[in-house]
């Protein structure tokens, strides 16, 4: 997935206009402005997006809450260890079990939304590991320049030429070994694909701004390089990285699922997984139990539909060249004797 | 004309001169992950299987009890002589897996290329050609929802829809059994075999086994074609020279046809070559959904088996292959367009 031009956006009309930092609100107003101005269709898939994401977050915060049964319940109680009312094995959809249960009778509404929680939780930090590794390295890479930057380029380009499922796997795999197959295994490995990412979107824009004049008056001031790239140069880089995040997001959520459906994600023990279910289903599939694996599937497409939405619209609304306003209708004066061209 | 030839000889001798460090720095990745796991390979593959001293005799016969670096030393030197090791757990050469299942692997991919291409151009054509009519709306939805829509997803219904409820299709492997015990094995890729031997009568079950997982990969690359090919005819349709032959009155279905398609196909070969990763990530799935007989499934096997070998070898092999095609690529390229090989 490009990130169709990717520069830092120049300040915006509200910007310039509100002249200079205006308290926190005045700042928060202003990142904001462009979503609220979003238009027509644009408006449309972005919000969409937006309503999507809040759903499965909402899901995967109160997730006990909403959840008619544990992720691994197969009894309706246990009582002193001893189980009571087990669940039918792949039963179909009914009242009790909106979605059916499993072949290891757990019921697959319960398993939906707290596969959304796994999501969330390996994503969130999939994504915090890389923004956190990858920033860093593209500012210092960029601006410094000289050997440092050939090698890290040399060693992302490697990265990123490698198949990011063949990455993720083989880490998931050495990690497995190490520390176990837990959430932070699977955020790990996510992280290793995202980072080259970020590495180039932020070293490609810190290329470009450090030629800025802002930067060179920065320099000629004799601002040390600690300040020019904390000041100057990443606030003007960081705002392409929402963005890349909500996009990589979407991505980490295929990896993650993947990862699962292959048997290296987080540990199917210790919790449920889109990816994992839709293995199981795969027998099921066989025996006509379509249930099983169609819920875990369409929860996937939706929330990775929703982080590119989101990811998409804002890039079409931050990115001030595909940016759409609204056509406003120009309305001329009335012509006068005045406009008429000399005879 | 000697100037010509002349540029494109230093431009393939600069480009081999970089695929040098490149394997390099991929092998010294793979062997790295691989030996910063805690504990040993084979420990983690047999133990439990076999007593301690036979253990020992294991390790000592695989060279895990050297130093680190002869043990690198030795990988390089392994690699660069085509041997990728012996599985752990059922002691069988990794370059047999490569040459028996990589042919499976390759029969898959090269058949969702074609369903990918079939399905990807022709659709990219007609929704850049109709802009913003409802064609073109169908087909980006398509794109969106093959990208969000996890691969084996598609599987799993394919094999539901297709195979359990329509009965059209077999769902898993690669022939039936009775097929494959009548074929004598070539070149492993079954459908060439059955040629060679002119076992015509064994066709068409070859490519009703084909059908399901090819479609699946390819729609998985079709999505990325349409995307790509829509956007490069309209901007091609915008260009100067379309202005120029409509002037000169060159009949419409003519200037899209022969001067607008036939440019905006030139960077679908750089395209195809930039998704041999994403190709090669699919296959793996793919393959683990359809039970298909390919490199991927063994990996998924050994996986599971945490055999350390397997594992390494076909990862490597893998990497290689990923950086001997985008050599390839390049290659055409600058043969087609003398542009890059000045830059």
């Amino acid at each position: 997935m490009t990130i169709a031009g990717s520069l830092p956006s120049p300040p915006t009309g509200a910007e310039v206009l509100s002249g200079g930092p205006g308290g926190r609100r005045g700042r928060a107003r202003r990142m904001l402005a462009p979503v609220l101005s979003a238009h027509g269709l644009q408006r449309w898939l972005l919000w969409a997006g937006i309503a999507l994401v809040l759903l499965f977050v909402v899901l995967a915060i109160f997730a006990p809450l909403i959840s008619p049964y544990g992720w691994n319940q197969y009894c309706a109680h246990l009582v002193r260890g001893a189980c009571e009312g087990r669940f039918t094995r792949q039963g179909r959809p009914s009242g009790a079990h909106w979605f059916g249960t499993t072949v290891q009778a757990e019921d697959v509404l319960a398993r939906v939304i707290y596969g959304a929680r796994t999501a969330m939780e390996v994503v969130v930090l999939a994504v915090l590991f890389s923004t956190c590794v990858g920033i860093p390295l593209g500012l210092v890479s960029g601006y410094f320049g000289g050997t440092l930057d050939r090698v890290l380029v040399l060693i992302m380009d490697a990265l990123f030429a490698f198949p990011y499922l063949l990455l993720a796997i083989v880490i998931a795999f050495v990690l497995q070994g190490g520390i176990g197959g837990g959430v932070l295994t699977a955020a790990v490995a996510i992280m290793a694909v995202y980072v080259p990412q970020y590495f180039r979107v932020v070293r490609n824009s810190v290329i470009s701004v450090r030629e800025e004049n802002y930067v060179e008056a920065a320099r000629t001031l004799g601002a040390r390089p600690r300040t020019i790239l904390g000041r100057y140069v990443f606030v003007n880089v960081i705002q392409t990285v929402p963005v890349v995040a909500s996009l990589n997001a979407a991505d980490a959520i295929l990896t993650l699922a993947a990862l699962s459906f292959l048997g290296v994600g987080v540990d199917p023990t210790a919790a449920a997984q889109w990816g994992y279910d839709v293995s199981r289903a795969l027998s099921d599939a066989q025996a006509g139990y379509w249930w099983t694996g169609l819920y875990p599937g369409l929860a996937i497409i939706l929330l990775v539909g929703g982080l590119t939405l989101l990811g998409e619209g804002l890039n079409d609304v931050y990115n001030p060249v595909l940016r759409r306003r609204g056509i406003r209708r120009v309305v001329l004066p009335a012509r006068t004797w005045d406009d008429r061209a000399p005879q | 004309m000697s100037s010509s030839t002349g540029s494109l000889r230093r431009y393939l001798v600069t480009r081999l001169a970089l695929v040098i460090p490149m394997v390099l720095l991929l092998l010294t990745f793979v062997f790295g992950l691989m030996r910063v796991a805690p504990g040993n390979p084979i420990q983690a593959a047999l133990g439990g299987h076999l007593s301690p001293a036979q253990l020992h005799v294991r390790m000592h016969a695989a060279g895990y009890d050297k130093p680190v670096v002869v043990q690198y030393g030795e990988y390089l030197r392994q690699v660069f002589t085509g041997n990728f090791g012996t599985t752990i757990t059922d002691s069988r050469p990794v370059s047999q897996i490569i040459t028996q299942n990589g042919a499976a692997t390759l029969e898959l991919t090269v058949a969702a290329l074609f369903v990918a291409l079939l399905v990807g151009v022709p659709l990219g054509m007609l929704a850049g050609r109709m802009r913003d009519s409802w064609v073109d709306v169908s087909a980006r939805s398509f794109g969106i929802v093959v990208y969000a829509a996890p691969v084996f997803f598609l599987g799993f219904l394919a094999r539901l829809v297709f195979s359990t409820y329509l009965g059209w299709l077999p769902s898993s492997s690669q022939a039936s059994v009775l097929v494959q015990a009548d074929l004598i094995p070539h070149s492993n890729i079954l459908i060439l075999d059955a040629m060679i031997d002119g076992k015509w009568g064994d066709l068409p079950d070859l490519v009703r086994h084909l059908t399901l997982p090819a479609i699946t990969l390819g729609l998985l690359l079709a999505g990325v074609f349409v995307r790509l090919i829509r956007v490069n005819v309209i901007q091609t349709l915008r260009a100067d020279y379309i202005e120029a032959a409509r002037a000169r009155g060159v009949r419409e279905s003519r200037v899209v046809v022969r001067h607008a398609f036939r440019n905006a196909l030139v960077p679908v070969i750089t395209v195809v070559g930039l998704q041999v990763a994403l190709l090669l990530s699919g296959a793996v799935l793919t393959e683990a959904t359809f039970n298909w007989p390919g490199i991927g499934n063994e990996l998924v096997f050994y996986l599971n088996s945490r055999d350390y070998t397997a594992v390494q070898g076909i990862i490597t092999v893998f990497a290689l292959v990923v950086v001997a095609v985008s050599l390839l690529i390049d290659i055409a390229n600058a043969w087609i367009d003398p542009r890059i090989r000045y830059s």
